[in-house]
């Protein structure tokens, strides 16, 4: 490789051959799978193999799946009210850590990073245990039986929230708040008119990170779901252990797009977050 | 930053809701399935706690040895093809047109957040005897024999008497695939960041002093990305480690790793007290890999400071 031969300079490694190639069969890799799975949620044939036309008629089907929509919504409410949660408890995370010296500071700092570290199964096993221990009423009316499993993804989204949340804050400009308490405002104004309109970026991205964590967690869920609190993932999963089906191809479809749009919005939100 | 003395009001109202809810719904059940793991199944579903630690000593049995043995060696695995594959993509990704950088590392970034049941379901799609796998080498297997046909040689039967489909699931072999796929984003992330920061006239420099890009490589570039290299080290061994879903769905009867015979204690066992412990021995040993992790910085930061 070395002399009249190589035509671009030694730290120009973006146009070797051997690095893009690898970088392109690593996103062959990484997306042909998830690829295929919506091609072939199309395909009017009931195995995946040959493509014999288009159809919507899965769709169709999954749309006729009682169980599978009833799922979808059970989904849908958790990740609501998961959200709404996970970002109050995740602004106050945020605030206290930034703003206050308190005694035991580094512990509760630890032990709110704890659900981000430890291995999800480890969190499954001890919310069913907990849940199971504290007798928990089943049965409930829909959508109180979701309860327990709406604590558990509230309890490993939050922590989250905070961290999205307390690197904005981060670059806050304390002076702000306190010109605004200057000049009259109570502690309340301020926050509500200086520190909450400066964290909303920061909010927005936490919500969407903690929607998308909660629609897509399984392993979590799946300790802690009852035969009628079944979600999204759960269901996919005992379709999945039956058999693969267009079906769940076309279900998949739909969720992968809505976490798409999702993610796509959260991380563009904290590019322009991080910019300003 | 305030001392909390200056205003205790708003500092309970911050404190206390998040604070109860980790100590309700988070320490609460960990502290819950920690007692568990001294205790003594008494009955269906009564656990005797008895302060014994044969739970842990069970886990020292050959065949949960082996079990442990077998996911250090997946999740090693994993984590050394993830290295080297993510240091490639990393490199291609810091190096690429301005422009294009964003785009690269969003692409990474979104199979990130898909779901992962999804993943793994789409990877079974591809990888089982009549999937797209086995489809494309049938593919070229007809090719092939097209070819020596052309050649007039078909009756040797070069390439079999007919194609034979790879058994590429239910196996050692689908479980680390399904691994590297997952958590290969999680390599490439810090690797980029480091790279990106990275002062490049040190390489410059390296390379007109005569080093070659190998060596550069080896002696510039490897101990700059060092504490990238050790963060994204841990944190895709960690979570490889406590997989439950992809050797669930994509291994065979001997590809089993921890968590799932955790959930089996759990579920169909219903062996708590052996679940729980089980579940503490992979808690500590995250907690192990994270301290590590500490204890090299600290230790970099020490040398750097005396250099």
């Amino acid at each position: 490789m070395k002399g009249a031969r190589r035509s671009y300079g030694p730290l120009d490694y973006g146009r070797r051959l051997w690095l893009r190639i690898t970088l392109w069969l690593s996103f062959v890799f990484l997306y042909a799978p998830i690829a295929i799975l919506v091609v072939y949620s199309f395909n009017d044939s009931r195995r995946n193999i040959v493509w014999r036309g288009f159809t919507l008629k899965y769709y169709e089907r999954a749309w006729n799946n009682d169980s599978l929509i009833q799922a979808f919504a059970n989904s849908l409410t958790i990740a609501f009210f998961s959200t709404l949660f996970s970002v109050l408890l995740g602004m106050m995370t945020a605030v206290l850590l930034w703003r206050f010296r308190f005694p035991a500071k580094a512990p509760f700092e630890g032990a709110v990073s704890l659900p981000i570290i430890i291995p999800e199964i480890c969190m499954g096993v001890a919310m069913m245990a907990f849940f199971a221990r504290i007798g928990w009423p089943a049965g409930l009316p829909w959508p109180l039986n979701l309860g327990a499993i709406t604590i558990a993804h509230i309890s490993f989204s939050f922590p989250f929230v905070a961290m999205v949340v307390r690197a904005r804050l981060a670059r806050f400009n304390r002076e702000l708040e306190e010109a605004a308490r200057d000049l009259g405002a109570s502690e309340w104004q301020a926050f509500r008119d200086v520190l909450l309109p400066y964290m909303k970026p920061g909010l927005i991205a936490g919500a969407l990170l903690a929607f998308t964590l909660s629609l897509d967690d399984f392993v979590i869920t799946f300790f802690t779901a009852g035969p009628e609190t079944v979600t999204f993932p759960v269901k996919v999963y005992s379709m999945v252990r039956f058999s693969v089906t267009p079906e769940v191809n076309a279900a998949s479809t739909v969720l992968l797009l809505i976490t798409l749009v999702l993610t796509t919005t959260a991380i563009l939100l904290q590019n322009r977050s991080g910019r300003d | 930053m305030d001392s909390w003395r200056k205003n205790p009001l708003i500092f309970w109202v911050f404190a206390v809701p998040p604070a109860a809810w980790l100590l309700l719904f988070f320490l609460t059940p960990l502290a819950l399935i920690w007692v568990f793991s001294f205790g003594e199944k008494s009955g269906l579903i009564d656990i005797h706690i008895t302060w014994t630690a044969d739970n842990y000593m069970r886990a020292l049995d050959p065949l949960y040895l082996q079990i442990f043995l077998k996911s250090f060696w997946f999740a090693g695995v994993t984590t050394a093809v993830c290295l080297i594959v993510g240091f490639v993509v990393a490199i291609a990704i810091t190096f690429a047109p301005g422009r294009q950088r964003p785009i690269l590392l969003l692409l990474v970034m979104l199979p990130f957040w898909t779901n992962l049941l999804i993943r793994t379901y789409a990877l079974i799609a591809i990888l089982r005897t009549k999937g797209s796998v086995n489809a494309a080498l049938e593919h070229f297997w007809d090719w092939g024999n097209g070819l020596l046909a052309l050649l007039g040689v078909e009756h040797l039967q070069l390439l079999g008497a007919q194609f034979e489909p790879l058994h590429l699931l239910y196996n050692n072999f689908a479980v680390v695939v399904g691994l590297v796929y997952v958590h290969l984003p999680f390599m490439v992330l810090p690797l980029y960041a480091a790279l990106d920061r990275m002062d490049r006239s040190y390489i410059e420099a390296s390379l007109d002093l005569g080093a070659g890009q190998l060596r550069t490589f080896r002696s510039v570039v490897i101990p700059m990305a060092a504490p990238a290299i050790v963060s994204g080290v841990i944190i895709t061994f960690v979570p490889a480690l406590g997989s439950f879903l992809t050797p669930d769905l994509l291994g065979g009867t001997d590809s089993q790793m921890i968590a799932n015979v955790i959930e089996r204690q759990f579920k169909s066992a219903n062996d708590w007290p052996f679940g729980a412990a089980l579940s503490f021995i992979l808690m500590y040993v995250t907690f192990f890999a994270i301290a590590l992790r500490s204890v090299w910085s600290a230790r970099r930061d020490a040398r750097e400071a005396l250099a």
